[in-house]
């Protein structure tokens, strides 16, 4: 072999190197990020929502308080809603309080949208503004929702909202706008920048933790370790919809 | 010729027609202006009055081409000088219907974004292509039936409106098919009692506008023999639908799941039930049976009255369906007794309001506008057989 050419290889062979220890403990770090402690992390502008993520929440009936509406005024505060609840107002998250009909038993818990994974709300929207991020929220695009309600006849849940008239006091995060359907957002505006839903940090304020928010599809996750430790109950489970919102001891 | 007084009660009823659809305008305005909050609807009952009048015509446009199809499809040469108002009322009542679907979205100047944004999934974006389409096919159709030179495309066009409006009105009573999770509908029953109630619908305001559109020309509706086979002809379809109505609550009564709903429907949850029973099946079915099969009543005026009847049991029907079944509260803990801020566990009141009801009406005098106005333009009526001298005076 010819001495420059041997050079040349030992040049190629160090840069290789060089570079791969400067690469790896980046990719290192991204993995550990990927697969970390299952809460939200910043997302860079413009990089895409991608599916290794499954968003989700943990609803421990059993520890949430009858009467409690702390996770409901902070919902209301948080996307500038109204917060009245005549029958043309917007509810993204009610308290429902249930009775057993056989044993008698109570139970308080908050009912949002469940963010499926085979959204009814989706299939039957006729121009695509509803629509299931590939991180599991599901949205409703404000600019090509015709108003149609459809969706609201299609949510099993009653999780979906119209605006019956003009809007006051909103939040620049959270676009509103009379004559479209509007529902949880799972705080994208929030989640986005590796927050955490306020109904969620309200429940915690208030010391009940009866809400936990995390990715479903990370292992680690808090709330994908409740979900295996302790039995869950989908809203419906019959349809199908896998629901990113689970409840437990109903 | 036309008569003088004839002419005067075209423009009266033009004039009062336009009167109707300006008033339902300024409704629409109003109920844009403010919001759905000066309706009735609100978050639970989402569809209201609007949409008892649009899905009322736009179930009955698939049913008026009854008449065309018979003539153009079965081969029942004495139906086809008919054929050319079956269409047009077909096209009239599909305009008005989707006028008041329309004028009731939350964001009708989005209509732009409905007709450039496909899901395809949806029953809904399906429903968009299949009405435009309709139109299509029927201009078409009607064309092939009045230029004598493309009488031999009337056939083929009219098999194509035949089936197009067949799939129509099953994808019309898909929307509510569809709806897996609300116990009023998640059936497949729907769609064929869909089709099954746009026979019905749409044969009995063919009986009325033919029965006007000749008053006021001065001539007999129709030759009297064919007049009968029409008249059991809607008899026929009233049954057909009462059949499939029938079948759908037995269905329903079957499933334990199901019961409270149709309690609800049938007898406790007012005022559902009365307009169930009184308006759609007395008054909307068994009356005009009555009408049609009484042989002392076997004029024109009986079939007039006997549509009349069917059409306005069709709107209870559609009120009870659509209104009623999203009053019933929605299941979604089966076990429990529920109660919330945002109607769970508890039956929803509406109350429909003067605006909405306008603009129901409003469908309503669009299609009759159409109507009059195309049969005055074309030649839609069949030539007649016996002229009377003079046309009955106006009621």
């Amino acid at each position: 072999m010819n001495p420059v050419d041997k050079r040349r290889r030992e040049f190629f062979g160090q840069a290789a190197a060089i570079a791969g220890a400067m690469i790896a403990p980046g990719l290192m770090l991204y993995e550990y990020a990927q697969a970390g402690d299952g809460a939200a992390r910043p997302r860079a502008p413009g990089e895409p929502v991608n599916s290794k993520v499954r968003w989700g929440m943990l609803i421990d009936t059993t520890k949430c308080a009858p009467g409690c509406r702390d996770c409901v005024d902070a919902c209301n505060r948080e996307n500038g809603l109204p917060g009245t609840t005549r029958a043309t107002d917007s509810q993204w998250i009610r308290k429902v309080d249930l009775k057993d009909l056989k044993t008698g038993k109570a139970v308080s818990l908050p009912v949002l949208c469940q963010h499926c994974a085979e959204p009814p709300c989706v299939d039957v929207c006729p121009t695509g503004a509803s629509f299931k991020r590939e991180d599991g929220i599901v949205l409703v695009d404000r600019h090509t929702c015709i108003g149609c309600r459809y969706c609201m006849m299609a949510c099993p849940y009653k999780a979906r909202s119209f605006v019956h008239e003009n809007t006051t006091g909103q939040s620049p995060d959270v676009p509103r706008g009379k004559g479209c359907v509007e529902s949880c957002t799972l705080c994208v505006h929030k989640v986005d920048k590796g927050g955490t839903p306020s109904c969620v940090e309200a429940c915690a304020a208030a010391g009940h933790q009866a809400i936990v928010f995390g990715d479903l599809n990370d292992p680690s996750s808090e709330i994908s370790k409740r979900v295996r430790a302790a039995a869950t109950t989908q809203l419906r489970a019959d349809l199908r919809t896998d629901n990113g919102v689970r409840y437990q001891g109903l | 010729m036309e008569t003088r007084s004839a002419r005067r009660a075209f423009w009266t009823l033009l004039a009062a027609g336009g009167a109707v659809l300006a008033v339902a305008l300024g409704a629409a305005h109003y109920m844009e202006v403010h919001g759905h909050a000066v309706t009735g609807m609100n978050n639970q009952v989402v569809w209201g009055l609007p949409h008892v009048f649009a899905i009322f015509l736009i179930v009955a446009a698939s049913g008026a081409l009854n008449v065309a199809s018979i003539g153009s499809v079965f081969g029942e040469s004495d139906y086809k000088p008919h054929a050319p108002l079956s269409v047009l009322l077909t096209v009239a009542l599909l305009a008005g219907g989707l006028m008041v679907l329309v004028l009731d979205l939350g964001r009708p100047e989005r209509l732009v974004v409905a007709a450039t944004h496909y899901n395809f999934r949806s029953i809904f974006a399906w429903n968009m292509i299949l009405y435009n389409g309709l139109f299509a096919i029927c201009a078409l159709y009607l064309w092939a039936l009045l230029e004598r030179r493309l009488g031999r495309f009337a056939r083929p066009v009219g098999l194509a409106a035949f089936a197009w409006r067949v799939i129509l009105t099953t994808g019309t009573g898909s929307i509510f098919g569809f709806l897996v999770a609300r116990q009023a509908y998640a059936s497949g029953v729907i769609a064929p009692l869909f089709i099954a109630l746009s026979l019905a619908w749409g044969l009995a305001i063919f009986h009325l506008a033919q029965w006007g559109l000749a008053r006021l020309a001065g001539r007999e509706p129709m030759d009297a023999e064919l007049h009968a086979r029409v008249r059991r002809l809607l008899a026929i379809f009233v049954i057909a639908a009462l059949y499939f109505v029938a079948v759908h609550h037995l269905t329903n009564l079957y499933w334990a799941k199901q019961v409270a709903f149709e309690r609800f429907i049938l007898v406790s949850g007012a005022p559902y039930p009365a307009l169930f029973w009184a308006g759609y099946v007395v008054l909307g079915s068994l009356v005009p049976l009555v009408l049609l099969f009484h042989p002392r009543l076997s004029g024109a005026r009986a079939t007039a009255a006997a549509s009349v009847l069917v059409a306005l049991g069709a709107l209870a029907f559609l009120y009870v369906f659509i209104v009623g079944g999203q009053a019933f509260p929605l299941e979604i803990f089966p076990g429990y007794e529920a109660a919330s801020t945002f109607g769970d566990g508890r039956a929803d009141g509406y109350s429909p309001s003067l605006p909405e009801f306008l603009l129901g009406l409003g469908g309503l005098a669009a299609s009759f506008l159409i109507a009059l106005a195309g049969a005055r333009a074309l030649p839609i009526l069949a030539p007649a057989k016996v002229a009377i001298a003079a046309p009955a005076p106006a009621k």
